[in-house]
C-alpha cells in the first residue's frame, strides 16, 4: 500500500544518505585522489608530457651538391619550424643515423641538382623512417611543402615562368586549424576522467557497502534499495561534474583549446555520460560485491574501452568492422563523438542529438538494470 | 495472552558449498517461537545456524521449506514491512567508520525518520545507557571493540523497534563490556518491554533469557526456560578432588576418556564431571575413577553438554604422544621475559611486561583484544623485534640467535597460517619442508600428525573447506612437525564449539605432560582453568599474574555466588582502569 504523502520520508532518507555519502567521499583520501588529484595528474601528464604534434624533425641532409640552389634550399629548411636538417656528407653517414634513430628520414641532393635546377627539372630524394606511418606521412608532406614553397618562391624571384606556372597544393586542416593534438587530446581525457570518477569509484564504494558489511544493517531498515542507488549517485555526480570543470577550465585556459560549441550542451553530455558511467559502476558492484574483482572489471569494461576503442585515440574508421562493431556497445565512443564536435566543430545537431539520445537510452537501461541487482537481500 | 512476536515453523535453508558442489544444511527443521516482552537467547558452537535464522526473520535471506511469521507477516514474501518495525544488529554491526559517532546515530534516525523532538529525548537516553556521551565527535573506526558494539546497539534503538534482533552481539568483546552490554539488554527488556532475540556462543549469556533455543548443526535441541536446560544435568554434576599433589588438568583429560563421563572440566583447583547414564537413576554412584565425588548443583553449561552430546561424540582417543621425549629438564625457566617494550610510533603496544615460564607448563595470556597479546607473541617467537627489555626462549637470546631459537619453537597463529586451496596433506609438506625435514623422518613426521590429529579422511581436502575445528587441527600438526620444545597458540579455541574445545584442551594437557611448554592466548576465561599460570594483560601492561587459584581470590563475586574466573578478571582490570583513571 503506497500512502499519497510518502514521498516526503522518502526524500529525507535518501536527503540522508546522500549525505552521509558525502561525508564518507570528502574523508576518504582514495576518493579525493582517484576524484581530484588523478584528474589534475592527468591534465598536466596529457598537457604538457604527450603531445601528438610533429615538429622540429630531425633531418639528415646528404649534400652531394655545392651549387647556389642547393645550399638555398638547405637554408630553406633550416629556416622550417618543422624540420631539424643535419648536413651530412655521405649516405653512410644518414644510414648511420637513421638506424640510430638520430633523424627521421634522409634527404638527399644530388651532385646534379644544380645543373638539373637550371634546366626546369631538379630532383631530391627522401627517406623516411616508416615505422610510425602516421609520423612518417607528416614528415613528408613537411619536407614537400618545404620543398615547394622554395621552389615557388624561386620560379618568383627568377621571374621565370614554367610551362603550365607553378602549381602549389594549399591544404588546410579543418577543425583543428592549428593542428594542435590538444584540440583533441583534452576533449578524450575528458572523458577518461568521467569515466574514471563515474564507473570506478561508485563500484568502489558499493562492493565496499557490501564487503564491511555496513549494507546489511542498512536492509532492516525502512530504506528501499532505489534510495540507496539514489544517494550514491548524487554525490559522485557531483564529484564527476567538478572534475568535469577542472578539465573544461584547464582545456581553455591552460591548453588554449576552444570552444567552438555552446557550454551548455558540453555540460549537459557530460552529465548524461556520468551517469551511464555511474550506472555501469553501480551495476558491476551490486552484482559482484567485492572491491577487487568490481575494481579490475570496471577498469576492463569501461576504462580501458574508453581509451583504446572510444575513437579517442585510434580513428574507429580504421579499424576492423568486427572492433567498430564492438564500439556501437560502449558509451565512451558516442561521448567522444559528442565532445569532439561541441569542442571543435560547434553546436552540430545531426551529431549531438543522436549520440546524446544513445546516451540517454543507455541511462535508462543502467538505470533499470542496477535496480533489478539490488535487492535487499544476501547470499 | 499476546501472540508470539516470532513463529517459525519447521525452518529449512541449504547453502551451496563453494568448491566442491557440497551442500551447507544451516536449518534442517527448526521452529522457535519468541514471545514479546521477553529475552529470547539463540545458543549453539559456531555454525550452528544461529545468523542464518535471524537473517530469515529480518527478512535478508528467505527460507528453503517450512513457515515463518514475524510480527504475523511473511517477511520472505513482505521483508520491507518487516525491515519497517524491526531493530537488527548484524554479527559485524555496519557502522560507517569514517562517520562519527553522531554522524552514525543520525543517519539510523532519519532513515527510521525519528524526528527531533524525539531526537532530544531519545539521544540523552541512549547516551546515559551506552556511556558514549564523550565520544560523540569521535569517528565509529576509533571506537574500541566494546564501544562499536554499543553504539551499534544504540543506531538500532534511535525509535523503539517492535522486535530486536541482535546477532552474537558481544562476539570477539572483552569482558568488561560484555557486561556492560548485557546491562542494557536486560534493561530494554525489564524496563521497556521491548522482545529481544540475541544469539550467542556464550552459554552464561544465555542463562540470562527468559528463553533459550539450544541449536546445533542446524537442528533444535531444546527449547525452554534456561533452567529447563539445566534440568537435563540433574542429579549429574559432580566435584572431584584431585587430591594434593594432583593437577586438576591431568585428571580432568583422564575422566574425558571414562563412557561414564559426558563432561569434565577443571574448575577452581577442582574437577567438575558431568555424569552419563540416567538422571532418575539418583545419586547411586557418588565415586568416579576411585575418587570421591560431591553432588553439585548443575549449571547451564551442564545441561549444554547432556544435549549436545546427546548429537556428538567427543574425539575417540585424543591422547596424543611425542614420538620423541623431549630431553631431561634444563634448570631455570625455559621463557624468560624481562621490562619487555614495544612501541609502534608514540603508541605502546606493549608495556614492561615479566613473565616466566617453565618446563612442561601452561602459560595463559588473557586479555580483551588490543591488550598486547598477540604483540607480545610475536616478539617471542622471533617476528617482532622489541624497543627494549630482554627475552630468553630455551635459554638463547631471541635478538641476537633468532634462527637457533625459532628452530625450537611452534607456533599457530590467531587466524591458522593455512593454505587454504592445499589439501592438508600439501599443508603437511610444505610445512615439513619449511622446517627443513627431509626424507623418511619428513613421511614419518606428516604421518604422525595426520594420525594424532585424526585427520585421515580429511587428508584430500583442501584446507580452506575444512571445517572450523579441524583447521585448528591442522595447524597444531603443522606447528608440532619438528617436534618444538615450546608450543605459541594465539586465539586457537576462538570460534570453536565447545566439543573442539575439550579436545583441543586434551591435546594440550597431554603435551605438557610430557614436557612440551606451552604458551597460549585466549579470551574465554573459563580457559584460564587449564592453566598452571596465568597473565592477565590490559592495555599492554600485565595487570596480575599467578595461578588460576590465586588470580581467581582478587575477584569480587556477587552475593553467593562462587567467584569465577571472568569475576576475577574484571575486577582486576576495573581496579586498574581505576587506578589509571584518578
Amino acid at each position: 500500500m503506497k500512502a499519497q504523502g510518502a514521498w516526503r520520508p522518502k526524500l529525507r532518507r535518501i536527503l540522508a544518505l546522500v549525505k552521509k555519502e558525502t561525508r564518507q567521499m570528502i574523508r576518504d583520501p582514495a576518493t579525493i585522489a582517484v576524484g581530484i588529484v588523478l584528474p589534475v595528474i592527468l591534465i598536466l601528464l596529457f598537457g604538457f608530457g604527450l603531445s601528438l604534434d610533429v615538429s622540429n624533425v630531425p633531418l639528415a641532409v646528404v649534400l652531394e651538391d655545392s651549387s647556389a640552389p642547393a645550399e638555398n634550399l638547405l637554408a630553406a629548411f633550416e629556416l622550417s619550424p618543422y624540420l631539424h636538417p643535419q648536413v651530412v656528407y655521405s649516405l653512410q653517414t644518414a644510414d648511420r643515423l637513421v638506424m640510430t634513430g638520430s633523424v627521421d628520414g634522409i634527404l638527399t641532393i644530388p651532385s646534379d641538382f644544380g645543373r638539373r635546377f637550371g634546366a626546369g627539372h631538379a630532383t631530391v630524394q627522401l627517406l623516411v623512417h616508416g615505422s610510425d606511418a602516421n609520423r612518417a606521412r607528416i614528415i613528408e608532406s613537411y619536407v614537400d611543402g618545404a620543398v615547394g614553397a622554395w621552389s615557388a618562391r624561386q620560379s618568383a624571384e627568377d621571374g621565370t615562368t614554367v610551362a603550365g606556372g607553378p602549381v602549389s597544393i594549399q591544404s588546410r586542416l579543418w577543425f583543428n586549424s592549428a593542428n594542435d593534438s590538444h584540440y583533441f587530446l583534452v576533449p578524450g581525457l575528458i572523458v577518461l576522467v568521467m569515466t574514471l570518477i563515474g564507473a570506478f569509484l561508485t563500484a568502489m564504494v558499493v562492493a565496499r557497502e557490501w564487503e564491511r558489511g555496513t549494507f546489511e544493517a542498512l536492509f532492516v531498515t525502512p530504506v528501499r534499495s532505489g534510495e540507496i542507488l539514489v544517494g550514491k549517485t548524487v554525490p559522485y555526480f557531483g564529484l564527476g561534474v567538478l572534475g568535469l570543470l577542472l578539465c573544461v577550465v584547464s582545456g581553455r585556459f591552460l591548453f588554449h583549446v576552444p570552444i567552438v560549441g555552446s557550454l551548455v550542451v558540453l555540460l549537459g553530455g557530460s552529465m548524461l555520460y556520468v551517469l551511464v558511467a555511474l550506472g555501469m559502476g553501480l551495476l558491476i558492484s551490486s552484482y559482484f560485491k567485492n572491491q577487487l574483482v568490481a575494481s579490475q572489471l570496471t577498469m576492463l569494461a569501461t576504462f580501458m574501452p574508453a581509451l583504446m576503442l572510444s575513437g579517442f585515440l585510434f580513428d574507429l574508421r580504421s579499424m576492423p568492422a568486427v572492433i567498430r562493431a564492438i564500439t556501437y556497445l560502449l558509451p565512451a565512443r558516442y561521448y567522444v563523438s559528442l565532445l569532439q564536435t561541441t569542442f571543435l566543430a560547434g553546436d552540430i545537431w545531426p551529431v549531438i542529438l543522436p549520440n546524446a539520445a544513445v546516451l540517454a537510452i543507455m541511462v535508462a537501461l543502467l538505470g533499470l538494470a542496477s535496480r533489478a541487482v539490488t535487492h535487499k537481500r544476501l547470499g | 495472552m499476546t501472540p508470539p512476536v516470532v513463529i517459525g515453523k519447521d525452518l529449512r535453508k541449504t547453502f551451496r558449498a563453494r568448491g566442491n558442489g557440497g551442500e551447507v544444511r544451516a536449518l534442517d527443521g527448526v521452529s522457535i517461537e519468541v514471545r514479546p516482552g521477553e529475552l529470547t537467547a539463540l545458543v549453539g558452537p559456531d555454525g550452528a545456524g544461529k545468523t542464518t535464522l535471524i537473517r530469515l526473520m529480518a527478512g535478508l535471506l528467505a527460507a528453503d521449506g517450512g513457515t515463518l511469521r514475524v510480527l504475523d507477516i511473511d517477511p520472505a514474501v513482505e521483508p520491507q514491512r518487516v525491515q519497517d518495525r524491526i531493530g537488527y544488529m548484524p554479527q559485524r554491526f555496519g557502522l560507517y567508520e569514517d562517520l562519527s559517532v553522531q554522524e552514525n546515530l543520525d543517519l539510523y534516525a532519519d532513515l527510521h525518520g525519528v524526528t527531533a523532538a524525539e531526537r532530544s529525548q531519545r539521544y540523552p537516553q541512549l547516551m546515559q545507557m551506552t556511556d558514549l556521551g564523550r565520544f560523540t565527535g569521535r569517528l565509529a573506526g576509533r571506537l574500541s571493540g566494546g564501544m562499536k558494539q554499543k553504539l551499534g546497539l544504540a543506531c538500532t534503538l534511535v525509535r523503539s523497534p517492535e522486535l530486536l534482533l541482535l546477532d552474537e552481539p558481544t562476539v570477539g568483546v572483552d569482558p568488561l563490556s560484555r557486561r556492560e552490554l548485557w546491562v542494557i539488554v536486560q534493561h530494554l527488556v525489564r524496563e521497556q518491554g521491548l522482545t529481544v532475540l540475541t544469539s550467542t556462543s556464550y552459554l552464561d549469556e544465555a542463562e540470562k533469557a527468559a528463553r533459550v533455543l539450544v541449536l546445533h548443526a542446524g537442528k533444535a535441541l531444546a527449547q525452554s526456560e534456561p533452567a529447563g536446560v539445566t534440568r537435563v544435568a540433574a542429579g549429574r554434576s559432580l566435584a572431584l578432588d584431585p587430591g594434593s599433589g594432583n593437577n586438576a588438568r591431568n585428571l580432568q583429560a583422564r575422566l574425558l576418556d571414562d563412557p561414564e563421563v559426558i563432561d569434565a572440566v577443571p574448575d577452581g583447583g577442582l574437577v567438575r564431571v558431568v555424569r552419563a547414564g540416567d538422571a532418575s537413576a539418583g545419586p547411586a554412584r557418588n565415586s568416579i575413577a576411585g575418587l570421591t565425588a560431591l553432588p553439585v548443583e548443575p549449571r547451564f553449561e551442564d545441561g549444554f553438554m547432556v544435549l549436545l552430546r546427546g548429537t556428538a561424540a567427543h574425539e575417540a582417543g585424543v591422547d596424543i604422544r611425542l614420538q620423541r621425549p623431549l630431553p631431561a629438564a634444563e634448570a631455570g625457566p625455559v621463557v624468560q621475559v624481562r621490562d619487555l617494550i614495544k612501541r609502534f610510533g608514540d603508541f605502546t603496544a606493549v608495556n614492561d611486561v615479566s613473565f616466566e615460564v617453565r618446563r612442561g607448563e601452561i602459560f595463559g595470556l588473557l586479555g580483551p583484544n588490543g591488550a598486547g597479546k598477540t604483540t607480545t607473541f610475536r616478539m617471542l617467537c622471533g617476528l617482532l623485534p622489541p624497543s627494549g627489555g630482554t627475552l630468553k626462549v630455551a635459554g638463547v637470546d631471541v635478538r641476537s640467535a633468532g634462527a637457533a631459537a625459532r628452530a625450537r619453537l611452534g607456533y599457530v597463529a590467531q587466524k591458522f597460517s593455512l593454505y587454504g586451496s592445499l589439501t592438508v596433506g600439501e599443508n603437511l609438506e610444505f610445512f615439513a619442508s619449511a622446517y627443513g625435514l627431509r626424507g623418511g623422518i619428513r613421511r614419518q613426521r606428516i604421518d604422525w600428525a595426520i594420525r594424532q590429529f585424526d585427520l585421515e579422511q580429511h587428508e584430500h581436502t583442501a584446507s580452506g573447506e575444512l571445517p572450523g575445528g579441524f583447521k585448528q587441527r591442522l595447524a597444531m600438526g603443522a606447528a608440532l612437525l619438528h617436534e618444538p620444545h615450546i608450543l605459541f597458540l594465539d586465539e586457537p579455541t576462538s570460534g570453536a564449539d565447545p566439543l573442539a574445545r575439550r579436545a583441543f584442551w586434551r591435546r594440550i594437557t597431554a603435551l605438557a605432560e610430557q614436557g612440551v611448554t606451552v604458551i597460549v592466548t585466549t579470551h574465554f576465561m573459563q580457559e584460564a582453568e587449564y592453566c598452571d599460570h596465568i597473565a592477565i594483560m590490559d592495555g599492554g601492561r600485565v595487570l596480575a599474574q599467578g595461578s588460576p587459584a590465586e588470580i581467581r581470590r582478587l575477584a569480587h563475586p556477587a552475593e553467593g555466588r562462587q567467584a569465577s574466573m571472568e569475576d576475577a578478571f574484571i575486577a582486576v582490570v576495573e581496579a586498574a582502569r581505576a587506578r589509571a583513571g584518578s
